[in-house]
């Protein structure tokens, strides 16, 4: 029996099921609810093609195991998260890289998902291809759905070239002059005084944008990647205090939790006729909700 | 409205070879409200509606099924708004995807996809489609580029999904209805994501004696970890064709030729072209040339975006395929292919996005000539067949519309398919919405067999 139709029969085709990675963010859109049956997912990488620029990698494998074998030929992931996650986690929660304007955000990533229903049926989502619009791209919607639609058992995931050199630079700015500063930076952050960027790329080329950022903007180098503040919400237009803005991508970070807003009815609507239509009887991951993250 | 003869029979066809569309009645609608309408009015006489860009499409995706409302989004051609700060444009449907690019000319921002028909397509179509083109192989499809879209749902309800920046809370609904092919609802409102002009673009033209060691040269720069922003491949009745018309240059006597575009800054371009050229050199290239100036580097790209046209000096018909495969399996595949128009008679042209492994063989014939038709559906199927062997898929950018969806089935498991069909339910619940494409109904219509219909009036 393959792995997959092992994690399937596990998963079985009744009574509530929740499914367990790292949980590094378990509580992230509440927890699961009492009395369901926790599963994990196969774990490992199964084959990985650097000529390909693909990686298909059990979703229980931790992330840090999948960075190791890819790093080994200078690629990587659009997936980043705290130690101890698993790869299925990530994509669950759906929350993009600090990176994201280079390596793009994890919705992009996802090119298979192999997955297992709420009927107990395994289903291919998406192909194995780094394009495809063959049907519905209904990878896009598994990313950041929290296992509420169908089980994520195994996964292909696009990689790409790791930069030759990166380089967080930090000065007094407006996130707009350091954006403009430089061509495609991979981060931009922002607490309301100081903007930290993050240089990519070949080393003469950062190397001549962190003298640029140095000489007209006053940045100078930071030793490592700034210190998030724990709790993500959607930026509003105003900076919370002690918050920092991930310019450009629509999340604070910031000391407090914020409660996620509602979304507009019709949409709602559509949401909820998408859950009941994957899930009918409610046996997926019942009690968590993808509405209640707030960014 | 318009329900006359003409204008049903004009817009009973899209880009495709399917001639079997009926249409019932043409709504062109020019405000978000009128779509509403335009669908109501549908449901109300219990008929489905097919929304309609600029009809570019290459797989039937607006081909209409048992006399559909039409709704074209043609008239909705405004630019809404262009926010350079937030590097984000609002658009209606109908903007034609080059009139934004050009719109957006001297603010150091442009709108990445760049299919080769976006003279005439619309930025609607390409949400419908998931656009790509050229620079995709970088900068991605039309997904990574649209944050938001206002849908006029298949009830006649109107929804905004995604936001303005990053990622909207919750499923992504945008991004499965981007690539919806008009099943979902239609789009009357796009915000798009805007990306900077790369500060050095350089394009290189690589020729081969064999189309063999052009395809594997594609697979040694992915192989040496270099994602260019293009990497396209023309072999040589393509070259032939579009050299008089483009003259760029092209070695009339090179069996394919490479076109590699590496952007960004100036040193890593530097590196990238040193580490193409040298790879090149490995795999047979004869000749590695460098545009030494933007009138030589648009020659190049002018060849490669009027291949389609070139076709017609040719033979006067041409039966367009577009599957992906594994990147590092082009070579056989494309051996694979010649050998299969071989064997059919046929011509066969390629011409496609070698990067990301985008296969666009053309099968060009004169479809008077008595059984050609088989010959060429026979050896589109064997094409589709030879992809999926080696792992690819049915499509990269055109859909599968009606063309493609007798093929779903060897893609994916009926489980798989009836997933597809849960989240198709989800939008439009009662069928209403462009049916009968994207996934095996019952219907016949756009049967790809079916005999071209004969319009009123005609003799024969």
């Amino acid at each position: 029996m393959s792995r997959l139709e092992d994690f399937r029969d596990r998963v079985g085709s009744s009574g509530p099921v929740c499914v367990r990675g790292g949980g590094t963010r378990w509580l992230v859109g509440g927890p699961p609810s009492a009395g369901s049956r926790e599963v994990r997912a196969p774990s490992g990488v199964v084959s990985f093609d650097p000529a390909e620029m693909t990686v298909v990698v059990g979703a229980g494998t931790p992330l840090t195991e999948l960075t190791d074998a890819l790093s080994e030929h200078d690629q990587e992931v659009a997936l980043g998260a705290a130690p101890g996650a698993t790869v299925g986690g990530v994509l669950a929660v759906g929350w993009s890289s600090l990176r994201r304007a280079r390596i793009g955000s994890v919705r992009d990533a996802l090119l298979q998902a192999d997955c297992v229903g709420a009927n107990g049926a395994l289903f291919t989502a998406g192909g194995p291809t780094v394009k495809n619009v063959s049907g519905y791209d209904l990878c896009r919607l598994l990313v950041g759905s929290l296992g509420t639609l169908a089980l994520i058992g195994q996964v292909i995931l696009r990689t790409w070239p790791s930069p030759e050199r990166t380089l967080w630079m930090q000065g007094p700015s407006t996130p707009e002059a350091a954006r403009d500063a430089c061509y495609r930076p991979s981060s931009l952050l922002w607490d309301g005084r100081l903007v930290s960027v993050c240089l990519e790329g070949y080393g003469a080329d950062v190397a001549g944008e962190a003298a640029f950022l140095a000489a007209n903007l006053g940045f100078s180098e930071m030793a490592t990647a700034p210190t998030l503040p724990p709790h993500r919400s959607r930026w509003t237009g105003l900076l919370p205090e002690g918050g920092l803005l991930e310019v450009g991508s629509g999340v604070v970070h910031g000391p407090v939790a914020v409660d996620a807003r509602k979304p507009e009815p019709g949409v709602a609507g559509l949401a909820a006729r998408v859950r009941s239509g994957f899930d009918p009887e409610g046996r997926l991951n019942p009690g968590r909700d993808p509405y209640r993250i707030a960014a | 409205m318009e329900g006359g003869a003409s204008a049903r029979h004009l817009y009973s066809r899209d880009g495709s070879i399917i001639t079997a569309g009926r249409v019932g009645v043409v709504c062109l609608p020019d405000s978000t409200d009128q779509v509403a309408a335009c669908v109501r009015i549908a449901l109300d006489h219990g008929r489905a509606f097919v929304p309609r860009g600029a009809g570019t499409g290459l797989t039937g995706g607006a081909v209409p099924c048992d006399d559909p409302v039409v709704i074209s989004t043609t008239r909705m051609d405004r630019i809404l708004e262009v926010d350079v700060d937030r590097r984000i444009a609002w658009v209606e449907p109908g903007v034609v995807n080059l009139d934004l690019t050009r719109h957006l000319e001297g603010t150091g921002l442009h709108f990445a996809p760049d299919p080769s028909s976006q003279q005439a397509c619309t930025i609607g179509g390409n949400v419908a489609n998931n656009s790509g083109g050229p620079h995709c192989l970088l900068y991605g499809v039309t997904s990574v580029h649209v944050a938001a879209v206002e849908v006029v749902l298949p009830d006649g309800e109107v929804v905004v999904l995604g936001e303005e920046e990053g990622e909207a809370a919750g499923y992504d609904l945008r991004g499965a209805f981007v690539g919806g092919e008009g099943t979902l609802g239609i789009a009357t409102r796009i915000a798009v994501r805007l990306t900077p002009d790369p500060p050095e673009i350089r394009t290189m033209l690589l020729d081969f004696s064999t189309i063999e060691e052009a395809a594997a040269t594609v697979s040694a720069v992915i192989a040496a970890g270099i994602v260019p922003a293009a990497l396209e491949l023309m072999d040589q009745q393509v070259v032939r064709a579009v050299e008089p018309f483009a003259n760029a240059g092209y070695p009339l006597d090179a069996a394919a030729v490479l076109i590699v575009e590496i952007d960004g800054l100036a040193a890593g371009v530097e590196r990238e072209i040193e580490v193409v050229a040298r790879v090149a050199h490995e795999t047979g290239a004869r000749t590695v040339r460098v545009a030494a100036d933007d009138g030589e580097r648009d020659r190049i790209w002018k060849g490669r975006k009027a291949a389609f046209g070139a076709i017609a000096t040719i033979k006067p018909s041409y039966y367009l395929h577009d599957t992906v495969i594994p990147r590092t399996r082009l070579a056989e595949v494309v051996s694979g292919v010649n050998e299969i128009a071989d064997r059919h008679g046929l011509i066969v042209m390629n011409v496609f996005h070698a990067g990301d492994g985008n296969l666009h063989p053309i099968l060009v014939f004169d479809d008077r000539e008595p059984g050609v038709m088989d010959s060429v559906f026979a050896a589109g199927e064997e094409i589709v067949r030879l992809s999926l062997e080696v792992g690819g898929v049915l499509s990269g950018e055109h859909g599968i519309g009606l063309e493609k969806r007798r093929f779903m089935p060897l893609l994916f498991s009926p489980a798989s398919m009836e997933a597809q069909r849960v989240l198709r339910d989800a939008f439009d619940p009662d069928g209403v919405a462009n049916p009968h494409k994207v996934l095996p109904s019952g219907s016949s219509c756009g049967d790809i067999k079916e005999l071209p219909e004969v319009p009123e009036g005609v003799w024969v």
